[in-house]
C-alpha cells in the first residue's frame, strides 16, 4: 500500500513536473531570460537594421495616405507576370500561426472582410485558411497540407516563428505557387512579397522617445514586457534600450508579465510600494490599464506612459488625461496580403519587401481615433483600417 | 515539556508549522529591506493581492486532501472572468445575475471534475488536466480568441475597492474580508464530519469505506468546493486587475506549489487547511521578496518549480524513514 501510494505521488509529481514544462513555457525560465536580455545587444540587435527602421519613419510612403495598407515606403516594384492567371475566381489559402491575441483577433477580422471585397468583385473564389494556434510543428504541416494539396492559387503565411518555420516558407516557394508571408518574418526571400509595418525597432523607439522628451532628467521608468524570445517584441525593447541607454533617465526594471493584467498590476503595485515610478514604458498595450489603475489604487501620480492603439488603454488615456502615447504596430497590415495576392495573380508589380507605414497615436489624434471606433470593444486596435469595408462596424464589433 | 517538544518538532519537521517559520523569516527579510512594508496600506496591498491565492488554496486543499489534484482551476477562474465580461459588457444591472450565473458554472464544473473522478474512476490529474484543456479551447472558441465585452464597476468593487475611512488601517480592502471569511469556513468545514472523512479518504481509503465512509461522494463534494473557490478567485482577479486573455494562466501550478509549500501532502491524508493557505500567503511574500530585491519577476517558475520537486521528496523520504505506526499520530489532526 506504502509503495503503491508513493508510486503514485510520484507519478504525479512528474506529471506536475511535466505540465510545468508547459507552463514555464509561456513564461519563459530565467535562464532563456538572461540569455534574451544579454542578446539584446547580440542577437536581437542588429544596429543596421535599427537604423533603416529609425530613418524609415521620417519617410513619406508612396501612395494614398488615405489607404495606408496600400501604401508603401521605398518600394522596390517587382514584376509578377509570371504568376498572373486568367479567369478571376482564384483559389487563396492563408496558414495563420494563430488568433491567440486581440491584436491578430481584430487583424483576423479585417482580413475576411476583406476577403469579402474581393470574392465580391470575382477575384477570389474559394479563400481556405488553417489556424496554427501558436504550434511550429502545427504550422509546418498546414503549409504542407496547402501545398500537397494543389488547389492553392497563391499562399498566404503568417510565420509563428522565424528561424522553424523558414523549411516550411522555402517549400511553398518551391512548389511553384505566389507566396505572400506578412507580420513575422522568415528568414529567405522566396516569397514574392513580404509585407509588414516599419517594425519592432520603430516601435519601441517611439515609445522611448516619447518618455524621454516628457521626463526630467533623472525619471524613473519602469519597462514592462510580455515575453522573450518573439523577434518583434525583442527588437521593440533593443531599441528602448539604446535610446535609454543616451538619455538620463533611471530604468528601475524590466519585466515580463505574459501580458496578465493582474500579474501587471501585481508587479507595478510592488514597484510603487519601494519607491515612486515616474514613466511606464510597455512593449505591447495588453494590460496597460492594470498598470494605470495600480497607480490609482496606490494613490500615486499618473505616469508618463506608452502603451498601444488598443481601445482600452486609449480610453483610459482620455478618461484621465494623463500625457501618453500610443505607438503602433499597424493592424491594419491584415487587409494587404489578400490584396496583394490578387495583385500577384492578376500580374501587377508589388513591392519585393511591402513596408507599411507606422506611425503612433499622438494626443493631438486622440479624439479622432477614439470617434471613429466609438462602437468597437475595449479590446480592439484603433488604426485597425476597416472603416470602409462592408463589414464595418458590425463585423468588429460582434466579434 | 511534551509540548514543546511537538512544537519544536512541527516547526523543523517540514509539517503544519513550518510553514509559519518560513512565513515569519520572509516577513523579516522583507522588514529588512524594506521597512514601508508594513505600514498598512502596503500591507493591506500586499494582502489583497493574495487574496485570490490563498482562497485557491483552500479549495485546493480539501481536493489534495482528499488524494486527488485539480489542476483545471487556473483555466476555471480564467474563464468565469471572460464569461462575466462578455455577459456583463459593461451594463451595471447584469452584475447580480452574471454573479449567477458564474456561481453555478463553478459549481458544474467541480461537480464533473468530480463525478469522473470517482465515480468513472479516471485519475483525478487526467480528468482536472482533461477539464482544463476543454475550458481553454471552449473559451477561445466562445470569444473567438480574445476576451470581449467590459465588466461592471460593481463586479469590479469586490475586488478593487474596500471599506474606506477606517481609523489606522485607512483602506480595508473587501478582498481582505472575502479572504477571512472563505478562511473561517474551510476552518470550520474541516472540523465537521465531512472534514475528518475527507482526510481518512485521502490517508486510506479502502479503510475509510470498510469503516461505512460515502468517499467517492466526500471527494467529490471536494472538488465541487474547488470549483467555488475559483469562482470567487475569478471575481476577485477580475475585480482587482479588469479583464485580459491571459486571466488565470498558470494559477493551478502556482495553487498546488502553495498547499505543498503548507505541508500538505501530495497523495492526500495529511496537512490542515490553513497550513495551506498560510503556504499561499508566503508564496505570495516571498514573489515580494524577490521583487524588493531586486530579482526578476520570471523567476518564479523555476522557484515554484523547485518547491514542488523539494516538498514531494521531502513527504516521500519521510515516509520511508518512519514505519507505518507514526503515521496514525501525525494524522489525527485535520485542521
Amino acid at each position: 500500500m506504502q509503495t503503491t501510494r508513493l508510486a503514485l505521488a510520484s507519478a504525479a509529481a512528474a506529471g506536475l513536473l511535466l505540465t510545468v514544462g508547459c507552463t514555464t513555457d509561456e513564461i519563459q525560465e530565467p535562464e532563456t531570460t538572461d540569455e534574451a536580455t544579454d542578446a539584446a545587444e547580440g542577437d536581437w540587435f542588429v544596429q543596421a537594421d535599427y537604423e533603416e527602421q529609425l530613418a524609415q519613419r521620417d519617410i513619406e510612403p508612396e501612395g494614398d495616405p488615405a489607404t495606408p495598407w496600400l501604401q508603401a515606403i521605398e518600394p522596390e516594384w517587382i514584376d509578377t507576370a509570371e504568376f498572373a492567371r486568367e479567369g478571376g475566381d482564384a483559389t487563396v489559402c492563408f496558414s495563420n500561426a494563430s488568433v491567440s491575441n486581440p491584436w491578430r483577433v481584430t487583424g483576423w477580422i479585417t482580413m475576411q472582410q476583406q476577403v469579402k471585397v474581393l470574392q465580391d468583385a470575382g477575384e477570389i473564389g474559394e479563400f481556405r485558411h488553417s489556424d496554427a494556434a501558436d504550434d511550429d510543428e502545427q504550422q509546418i504541416s498546414d503549409i504542407q497540407a496547402f501545398i500537397d494539396s494543389g488547389e492553392c492559387d497563391a499562399l498566404i503565411i503568417s510565420p509563428s516563428t522565424t528561424a522553424t518555420l523558414t523549411p516550411a516558407v522555402e517549400a511553398a516557394c518551391a512548389s511553384g505557387i505566389p507566396v505572400v508571408v506578412f507580420d513575422r518574418g522568415v528568414n529567405t526571400d522566396c516569397a514574392v512579397t513580404f509585407i509588414h509595418p516599419i517594425g519592432g525597432y520603430a516601435f519601441g523607439a517611439d515609445a522611448a522617445e516619447f518618455l524621454v522628451d516628457n521626463l526630467e532628467p533623472g525619471s524613473k521608468v519602469l519597462a514592462l514586457r510580455i515575453l522573450p524570445g518573439v523577434d518583434v517584441l525583442e527588437h521593440r525593447w533593443a531599441a528602448a534600450q539604446e535610446i535609454f541607454g543616451d538619455s538620463e533617465l533611471e530604468i528601475l526594471g524590466d519585466e515580463f508579465t505574459g501580458g496578465d493584467a493582474a500579474e501587471i498590476k501585481n508587479i507595478v503595485t510592488q514597484y510603487l510600494q519601494r519607491g515612486d515610478v515616474d514613466g511606464i514604458w510597455m512593449d505591447a498595450g495588453d494590460g496597460a490599464v492594470a498598470a494605470i489603475e495600480a497607480f490609482e489604487d496606490a494613490g500615486k501620480p499618473y505616469p508618463v506612459m506608452t502603451g498601444e492603439d488598443e481601445l482600452s488603454f486609449m480610453r483610459k488615456w482620455k478618461e484621465t488625461g494623463m500625457t501618453a502615447l500610443a505607438p503602433v504596430y499597424s493592424n491594419f497590415q491584415w487587409r494587404t496580403p489578400v490584396l496583394a495576392a490578387t495583385m500577384i495573380l492578376n500580374g501587377e508589380q508589388v513591392p519585393a519587401e511591402w513596408v507599411l507605414p507606422q506611425e503612433p497615436i499622438t494626443e493631438a489624434e486622440l479624439d479622432d481615433y477614439l470617434e471613429r471606433n466609438a462602437d468597437m470593444p475595449s479590446l480592439h486596435y484603433a488604426k485597425f483600417g476597416g472603416e470602409d469595408l462592408p463589414g464595418f462596424p458590425d463585423a468588429w464589433r460582434d466579434r | 515539556m511534551r509540548h514543546l517538544r511537538t512544537a519544536s518538532a512541527a516547526l523543523i519537521g517540514g509539517g503544519t508549522g513550518t510553514v509559519f517559520a518560513l512565513l515569519a523569516a520572509i516577513f523579516i527579510a522583507v522588514a529588512f529591506i524594506n521597512p514601508g512594508f508594513f505600514e498598512w496600506p502596503s500591507l493591506m496591498a500586499f494582502l489583497k493581492q493574495a487574496a485570490p491565492l490563498v482562497i485557491l488554496a483552500a479549495g485546493q486543499y480539501f481536493v489534495i486532501v482528499s488524494g486527488n489534484f485539480d489542476l483545471s482551476v487556473g483555466a476555471l477562474v480564467g474563464a468565469q472572468v471572460v464569461i462575466a465580461a462578455k455577459l456583463i459588457d459593461g451594463e451595471e444591472s447584469r452584475t447580480l445575475p452574471v454573479l449567477g450565473v458564474m456561481l453555478l458554472f463553478g459549481l458544474g464544473v467541480g461537480l464533473v471534475n468530480g463525478l469522473i473522478t470517482t465515480a468513472l474512476k479516471v485519475q483525478s490529474f487526467i480528468t482536472t488536466l482533461g477539464m482544463m484543456l476543454v475550458l481553454y479551447g471552449a473559451i477561445r472558441l466562445w470569444t473567438g480568441g480574445a476576451p470581449t465585452g467590459s465588466l461592471s464597476e460593481a463586479f469590479r468593487g469586490p475586488g478593487r475597492r474596500g471599506i474606506e475611512g477606517v481609523p489606522l488601517i485607512g483602506e480595508i480592502p473587501w478582498a481582505v474580508l472575502i479572504m477571512l471569511g472563505a478562511g473561517a469556513a474551510a476552518i470550520w468545514l474541516m472540523r465537521t464530519r465531512f472534514g475528518r472523512i475527507l482526510v481518512a479518504t485521502g490517508d486510506n481509503d479502502l479503510a475509510a469505506e470498510l469503516s461505512g465512509a460515502r468517499t467517492g461522494t466526500v471527494r467529490t463534494v471536494a472538488f465541487v468546493f474547488s470549483g467555488l473557490s475559483a469562482t470567487v478567485a475569478g471575481l476577485l482577479i477580475g475585480g482587482y486587475a479588469g479583464v485580459s486573455a491571459q486571466v488565470g494562466e498558470g494559477m493551478e501550478f502556482t495553487v498546488i506549489t502553495a498547499v505543498v509549500l503548507g505541508g500538505v501532502v501530495l497523495g492526500g491524508g495529511r496537512g490542515s487547511v490553513v497550513a495551506a493557505m498560510a503556504g499561499a500567503l508566503t508564496l505570495e511574500a516571498l514573489f515580494t521578496l524577490f521583487n524588493q530585491m531586486f530579482l526578476p519577476a520570471s523567476i518564479r517558475p523555476s522557484v515554484q518549480g523547485a518547491i514542488i520537486i523539494a516538498a514531494v521528496a521531502y513527504a516521500a523520504w519521510r515516509r520511508t524513514r518512519r514505519p507505518v505506526a507514526a503515521t496514525a499520530t501525525v494524522n489525527a489532526d485535520p485542521s
